[in-house]
């Protein structure tokens, strides 16, 4: 029997879009002499367009800018980031992005690729993802990480615009450090996937995210479980959401947290991030 | 190879301490997500395209021949909470006491000697089918259909839910056992040319946050 992947990481296989935009944006930080970031590459393309921010500090700040609605049907989007040994680089996003349906019925893919040299810092915090109904989003994240990196990442979805239903949406997370792959995580949501919104998996929440903090001191000092929200066992009543703070197998750790919408679900990751040292 | 071996291996009696584990059965019934067999079934559908996916893929590659240290690395990368990752390991270890009484071989020694604490469940698991003769496709039909037996076992106890009942909720998911099975199996004929980034990664965040949150009960049926 041939049985339809649920959970890779692409879409299956249709001929070369011609209909969608193909765009990829690119960063480079690099420290200079003086241990200042400094951006050789700021390259934006298609709908991200890149805005340097604050500029006070030694750090990079960058805020992703939506030039257009994307990802639709049919796009394929990336972006490249990296942070070279030494680096700090801070990305942010202005807006939730929005997946939409396209003409074709074909999917999307956008991939999300960062690279931290030894030294550097990499905070990845953009704001949610939205499934909107009739949309169809392969999305991956991989990261690469020196074994002396640090990466902040956040990752929001958001199943549904309100008051309607939630699109499709793949997504697989691959963290690797120093050669070794630290988390592995595949998400399907919406129309076509088994399983997706059964209480084993997210029940009736709507919106689930994680908070990944990697930094070699939790070699020596993992973080302890926490517990979030409902999961904490606070006033019953109306629902916070609930998540869970835990070590990784590696120097890192890892909050999941689900909710009935963004902003509750915002709310836990906050929370969480102050258990983290993440600042 | 003989086909029986798949029987001793899937047998709820087979003694590697399965029964003493709900598989997130248990926090689920008190939580009120499991109330009667609907929705036992609809814990154990979602259950058996995340985790058992996934647990299904390692097995398929330990039976297929992977090297079992790098699919153990894999599934740690796939099992982000202390518990889930503790609870495997136990399993693996009691698993590994009752395939190397049952079906002796050198790549099962080899492990125990590389993991004395114990080697995730489905991959001890997978070897063993190995050792017994039993093909990728065997060991990965094992390993689902443990995966949603536990719970549906369990809440016979937790709910005092009717024996039949809980039987009929395995029964009707038997064309969903296959699709998960085979899918593990295809993907763990990939690891071979594509490496272990081939085998489902599919996660389940109410499993995983209420895994620990069940861990830290004072007082619990189950061990999981």
């Amino acid at each position: 029997m041939t049985a339809a992947p649920t959970t890779l990481a692409r879409p299956p296989r249709t001929p070369a879009s011609t209909a969608g935009l193909h765009a990829t944006a690119r960063i480079t930080a690099r420290a200079d002499a003086h241990g200042i970031t400094r951006l050789p590459v700021l390259d934006g393309a298609g709908p991200f367009a890149l805005r340097r921010i604050g500029g006070h500090g030694p750090q990079a700040r960058i805020c992703v800018v939506g030039a257009m609605s994307a990802p639709l049907g049919g796009d394929r989007l990336a972006i490249d980031a990296t942070a070279e040994s030494g680096a700090a680089l801070h990305l942010t996003a202005a807006a939730a992005t929005v997946a939409l349906p396209g003409r074709t019925g074909e999917a999307a893919t956008y991939d999300v690729r960062l690279t931290v040299g030894d030294g550097a810092r990499l905070d990845w915090l953009p704001e949610p993802l939205i499934s909107a109904e009739g949309s169809d989003l392969w999305m991956t994240t991989t990261v690469e990480l020196a074994p002396t990196a640090r990466l902040v990442l956040r990752e929001e979805q958001v199943l549904g615009r309100t008051g309607e239903h939630t699109g499709t949406l793949h997504s697989r997370l691959t963290v690797r450090r120093a050669g070794r792959t630290l988390l592995d995580q595949e998400t399907a949501y919406g129309p076509g996937v088994p399983g997706w919104d059964t209480s084993a998996v997210l029940d009736a929440q709507r919106a689930v995210g994680q908070l990944l903090v990697v930094q070699p001191e939790f070699d020596e000092h993992p973080a302890a479980v926490q517990l979030l929200g409902d999961a904490a066992g606070g006033p019953t009543g109306e629902s916070a959401g609930q998540g869970v703070l835990a070590p990784l197998a590696g120097p890192a750790a890892l909050v999941t947290a689900v909710a009935p919408d963004a902003l509750r679900l915002r709310r836990l990751l906050d929370d969480a991030a102050r258990y983290t040292a993440a600042g | 190879m003989s086909r029986a071996a798949l029987l001793v291996l899937a047998d709820g009696r087979f003694p590697a301490g399965g029964h003493a584990h709900s598989g997130g059965a248990e926090p689920a019934v008190t939580a009120g997500r499991i109330k009667d067999a609907a929705t036992l079934e609809r814990f154990c559908r979602g259950r058996l395209h995340t985790a058992g996916l996934v647990a299904a893929g390692l097995a398929a590659a330990a039976a297929a021949g992977a090297d079992p240290l790098l699919l153990d690395d894999a599934a740690d990368a796939r099992t982000p909470v202390p518990a889930l990752r503790q609870v495997a390991r136990r399993l693996g270890r009691q698993m590994m006491r009752a395939a190397r009484a049952t079906w002796p071989s050198d790549a099962l020694d080899a492990l125990a000697a590389a993991r004395p604490r114990g080697a995730h469940q489905p991959i001890v698991l997978g070897l063993a089918a190995r050792s017994a003769g039993l093909t990728p496709l065997d060991a990965a039909y094992a390993v689902a259909y443990e995966n949603i037996s536990g719970p549906a076992t369990a809440a016979v106890r937790l709910l005092s839910l009717d024996p039949f009942d809980a039987t009929a909720v395995l029964a009707h998911l038997a064309a969903d056992l296959d699709r998960v099975a085979a899918q593990g199996a295809e993907a763990a004929a990939r690891v071979a040319t594509e490496g272990v980034d081939a085998l489902p990664a599919a996660s389940a965040p109410l499993l995983d946050i209420t895994a620990e949150q069940h861990a830290a009960w004072p007082v619990r049926l189950f061990a999981s």
